[in-house]
């Protein structure tokens, strides 16, 4: 009996963190195109429901009745399990997220690990339709993308470890609760700056969206999906976008801390700032995907080898050596 | 130069300056306008829809030239005529194929005595094809529906005619 107490409790749990989730992937998909139109002097979806807040729920209606359609030379089984397992894969990381002191579904003491290793199997989703697909654009847009996602990642990852060394512990939590005095973003801001171009790649987003360029792939690895099957691509994508924006806000920004620590701002609960800053990033980044045109390959690739890595290996030693002479190294 | 360029890869300075721009764009009047809701404004010469109007006393003004049968260049016009009692030639068949219209205005512009006009009206979309092959009826019909706004945009452009 207490068995399907603990069973059930924790089902209601995970029901309460993943509504919410695909709720504001729906919404911040819209934000995402209001954001764009109005930077290009257009008005955007305003028509379906309140300011066209129902359009992506609209859309999702009409890709729910749309044919699933399979090509006959592809490899059935990986085709339907990729838009599977990128969903699947950009939804399991929010379990470790911390929306504020309480709220969090598993506080680990590997959060960060955990988080990490999540965005980084994300690549299997996509490599796995390009390869299914078995056509030519979207094995292009695949390869594309394992080496963007790849190269990109150990950036990330090193980027992290500056916050780590700072923070002296891997639990999300404990990384919000060390910037109660001061946000990383003012000691690391240049790893800011990095981490927020290399989540830009690492999430296919404008200008590093060659797995999907449009232009020279049609639509990367996603062309040969319709249906629902796309759909799950496009709500995977958008979850892993949000899911980047609060590893941003909690690593640089002060998750669910207030700004400042005084009366009227401390009274409002920490999912409050928490969701603030995410959105705060995410305009950020839809505004980013309106000013920049798409970037060349190599230049990518020169981008996260040739500078970022090196920019970030040199800080974490500029940090650590820092903290270690200052004689402020945290204690474990 | 070199050093300054250096610096401004390092900060980022085009691509700040980008954001601004962008984020000054946000906040101007937009150009989109709620179509079926709100309407551009069209010229008084716009060429839509075909219509025949009548004289204030309800004649047909037509008098079955065919002039603009003989100027449309898709041949989407076909017109036959009678001379009836009083001595005045009218039209028994007057038919235009909306789907071979290419909306040139030729047909307005020959007609001697404004009977055939292109109106403002560019919401005719059908269901189906057979829709679109206006008769005399449909054409007289839609004289008689738009002919304020007609009578409107003929006097407006008359003084360039």
């Amino acid at each position: 009996m207490t068995y399907f107490s603990i069973f059930f409790n924790e089902i209601y749990k995970i029901i309460f963190l993943l509504l919410p989730i695909l709720v504001s992937v729906a919404l911040v998909v819209w934000l995402d195109r209001r954001v764009w139109a109005l930077v290009q002097k257009r008005k955007g979806p305003n028509v379906v429901g309140p300011f066209g807040l129902l359009q992506t729920l609209a859309d999702a209606l009409k890709y729910m009745f749309k044919e699933i359609i399979i090509p006959s030379s592809a490899n059935k089984i990986i085709f339907i399990l990729a838009p599977i397992i990128t969903l699947t894969l950009a939804l399991i990381a929010w379990a470790v997220i911390p929306f504020s002191r309480e709220m969090v579904l598993a506080d680990i003491n590997v959060g960060i690990l955990y988080l990490f290793a999540m965005s980084s199997l994300s690549v299997y989703g996509i490599i796995m339709g390009g390869w299914a697909s078995n056509s030519k654009y979207p094995f292009l847009g695949a390869i594309r993308s394992a080496a963007q996602m790849i190269s990109y990642e150990v950036s990330i990852g090193i980027i992290i470890i500056n916050v780590l060394l700072c923070v002296g512990s891997l639990n999300l939590n404990k990384i919000v609760m060390a910037q109660e005095n001061v946000w990383f973003i003012f000691p690391l801001f240049p790893m800011f700056v990095i981490f927020f171009i290399s989540s830009l790649a690492e999430t296919n987003r404008p200008p590093f969206d060659l797995p999907e360029a449009e232009s020279e792939l049609v639509a990367g690895y996603q062309t040969e999906y319709s249906g629902m099957m796309y759909a799950m691509f496009w709500l995977g994508e958008y979850a892993n976008i949000l899911l980047l924006c609060s590893l941003g806000s909690i690593l640089f920004l002060g998750g669910w801390l207030s700004p400042i620590n005084i009366y009227p701002f401390n009274l409002l609960p920490g999912a409050f700032w928490m969701i603030f800053k995410i959105i705060g990033l995410f305009i950020l980044f839809s505004l980013v995907k309106t000013i920049v045109p798409r970037y060349r390959f190599d230049q990518l690739m020169r981008l996260g080898w040739k500078i970022f890595l090196p920019l970030s290996l040199i800080w974490v030693i500029l940090t650590a050596s820092f903290l270690f002479f200052l004689d402020i190294l945290p204690k474990v | 130069m070199k050093i300054s360029r250096i610096f401004k890869t390092i900060f980022m300075a085009d691509f700040t300056a980008g954001l601004i721009i962008a984020i000054k764009q946000i906040f101007k009047p937009k150009k989109t306008i709620n179509y079926p809701f709100e309407k551009g404004k069209i010229s008084p010469r716009f060429r839509g829809e075909h219509a025949l109007r009548r004289y204030p006393n309800g004649e047909e003004r037509c008098i079955a030239c065919k002039l603009c049968e003989a100027v449309c260049p898709a041949q989407a016009i076909t017109i036959e005529s009678e001379i009836k009692a009083d001595g005045g030639r009218k039209t028994t068949k007057y038919d235009i194929d909306m789907l071979k219209c290419i909306y040139c205005g030729l047909c307005e512009e020959s007609c001697p005595v404004e009977a055939i006009v292109q109106g403002p009206n560019f919401e005719f979309a059908t269901e189906t094809r057979e829709e679109l092959y206006y008769d005399k009826k449909k054409l007289l019909a839609n004289g008689d529906k738009w002919e304020t706004a007609l009578a409107e945009n003929i006097k407006a452009d008359a003084p360039f005619n």
